[in-house]
């Protein structure tokens, strides 16, 4: 008796998870039958969308690798090391995770208002540049990148960078020759996981960078552009097409072991 | 030789170490036994500079090495799970520090070979860790403490992981290793008759405190 009700216990959980699935499919199935692949196809050779494709992929690529360089020694300082008032700077880290998109591009933009920001732009100009583009992505992205690197670093033993400081290591050595390696698998999640993330960003790079064509417009700024004449035909190809990206970077998440 | 002089070392409001005072004479071979938990790796973390005590000193023939990073300390070490470097061929391990400080690489690739024959472990050079059996591991954990040239060796539980069989040739490996480079060995076991096959100087730590319980 027990048995058949811990039976119905699991196929109810079961049901769930397929209907959430179930759910999602139907989400994505009656966009991708909504237009044609021939007009796909149309739409995605069109020159503005080419352009805008060509920007996301770079920008997103630059965005990834800066969250990357700093996700690494913040996550092995947030793995490795017990220091005071350690708990609030985990959660100061995950700020850009919980802030709504719009106001992390309201923040960028107020600041780069100020004298410091000013100062900056003197040097390299953000605001409603190329460069905004790949920072707004970059704030964000790189909280979620921090987050897995921390996670990969918690999961590789410290014994053997403490054996390379006897061995003749400094910290920095330790690092590198020994906690470095060992993470790879994490780094390339890392990089995917923070890779993807910029693709999707919308709202802090409308408010921050614009949406101009050809010069600030990348994928997700094409969706809201070709909604916003009524387009959807060319506004669902390039969703499509986002789909078809986000799937790649999970499958090469997966293949690392660690999980999005 | 080495002298710890009263150390301390509290954790979270917990005394783990209540006035560790002891002396082990140069190229003795020193065992150190105490029930689970009664800090004895944490001693040797101490002892390695991997960990800071609450007091007290930890001399290395007569000189303070307290304040010491673990570099410094010429002290080899090998922790119970013999963290071998993931990704590392077993030549890369061994190579480890000769490399980090500058050795010319003929000299490097000499040093890996003599070890490697001296821990019987020549063929395997070229394997990865994972690719190694639990007694291959505890060789190629002992040539890359041992390629640094310590003064110390400290072994935390060595044997443990060994069948009873590979047990006494590792223990007589680990005795002809203290003899031919002339270390000062501390090492932690909980077998007893380990301790009387191998160790010169038996210790106990029992309550935060080492008690010398002979001499051979």
């Amino acid at each position: 008796m027990s048995l058949n009700r811990s039976n119905l216990c699991w196929l109810a959980l079961a049901l769930i998870t397929a209907g959430y699935l179930i759910f999602w499919l139907l989400l994505l199935g009656a966009t991708a039958t909504y237009s044609t692949p021939d007009s796909w196809l149309k739409v995605l050779q069109s020159p503005e969308i080419r352009h805008a494709t060509w920007l996301s992929l770079v920008t997103c690529t630059f965005a990834a690798g800066f969250a990357l360089l700093l996700a690494v020694p913040v996550g092995y300082l947030m793995s490795r090391r017990e220091f005071r008032g350690k708990s609030w700077l985990d959660a100061a880290l995950d700020i850009p995770i919980i802030l709504p998109p719009l106001v992390v591009g309201l923040c960028l933009l107020i600041f780069f208002q100020t004298r410091i920001g000013k100062v900056i732009e003197m040097a390299i100009p953000f605001t409603y540049q190329l460069s905004g583009v790949v920072l707004a992505q970059f704030v964000v992205a790189a909280a979620f990148a921090i987050r897995t690197m921390r996670g990969t670093f918690d999961h590789l033993s410290a014994r053997p960078e403490d054996v390379a400081l006897t061995l003749g290591c400094t910290r920095f050595q330790a690092l590198w020759h020994v906690a470095l390696p060992a993470a790879r698998r994490g780094m390339v999640a890392a990089f995917c996981i923070a890779w993807a993330r910029s693709l999707g960003e919308f709202g802090p790079i409308l408010v921050f960078a614009g949406a101009t064509r050809m010069k600030t417009e990348v994928l997700p700024t094409t969706v809201w552009l070709e909604l916003s004449v009524g387009n959807l035909e060319a506004a669902v190809a390039v969703s499509l097409f986002m789909v078809a990206l986000a799937v790649l970077v999970l499958v090469v998440v997966r293949a690392t072991g660690e999980k999005v | 030789m080495i002298q710890l002089d009263h150390i301390r070392w509290f954790v979270a409001g917990r005394t783990i170490l209540d006035d560790v005072d002891v002396s082990i004479p140069a190229n003795t071979y020193a065992m150190l036994m105490g029930a689970t938990g009664c800090g004895k790796t944490s001693l040797l973390e101490i002892l390695c500079g991997l960990r800071r005590p609450t007091s007290g000193r930890v001399l290395l023939d007569g000189r303070d090495v307290t304040d010491l990073e673990p570099r410094e300390r010429g002290i080899g070490y090998v922790p119970q799970d013999l963290a071998l470097f993931p990704g590392l061929s077993v030549c890369e391990q061994i190579a480890f520090a000769p490399k980090l400080r500058g050795m010319p690489p003929a000299e490097i690739e000499s040093r890996v070979n003599r070890l490697a024959e001296q821990f019987g472990i020549a063929p395997l050079l070229n394997r990865l860790p994972d690719a190694l059996s639990g007694g291959e591991k505890q060789r190629v954990a002992l040539a890359r403490a041992i390629a640094a040239q310590p003064k110390l060796l400290l072994l935390d539980e060595p044997l443990s992981a060994l069948d009873e069989g590979m047990r006494a040739e590792a223990a007589s490996l680990l005795q002809k290793v203290q003899q031919e480079h002339a270390l000062t060995v501390l090492h932690v076991t909980h077998s007893r008759s380990e301790a009387v096959a191998l160790g010169q100087v038996h210790l106990r730590l029992a309550a935060g405190r080492i008690e010398v319980e002979g001499m051979a």
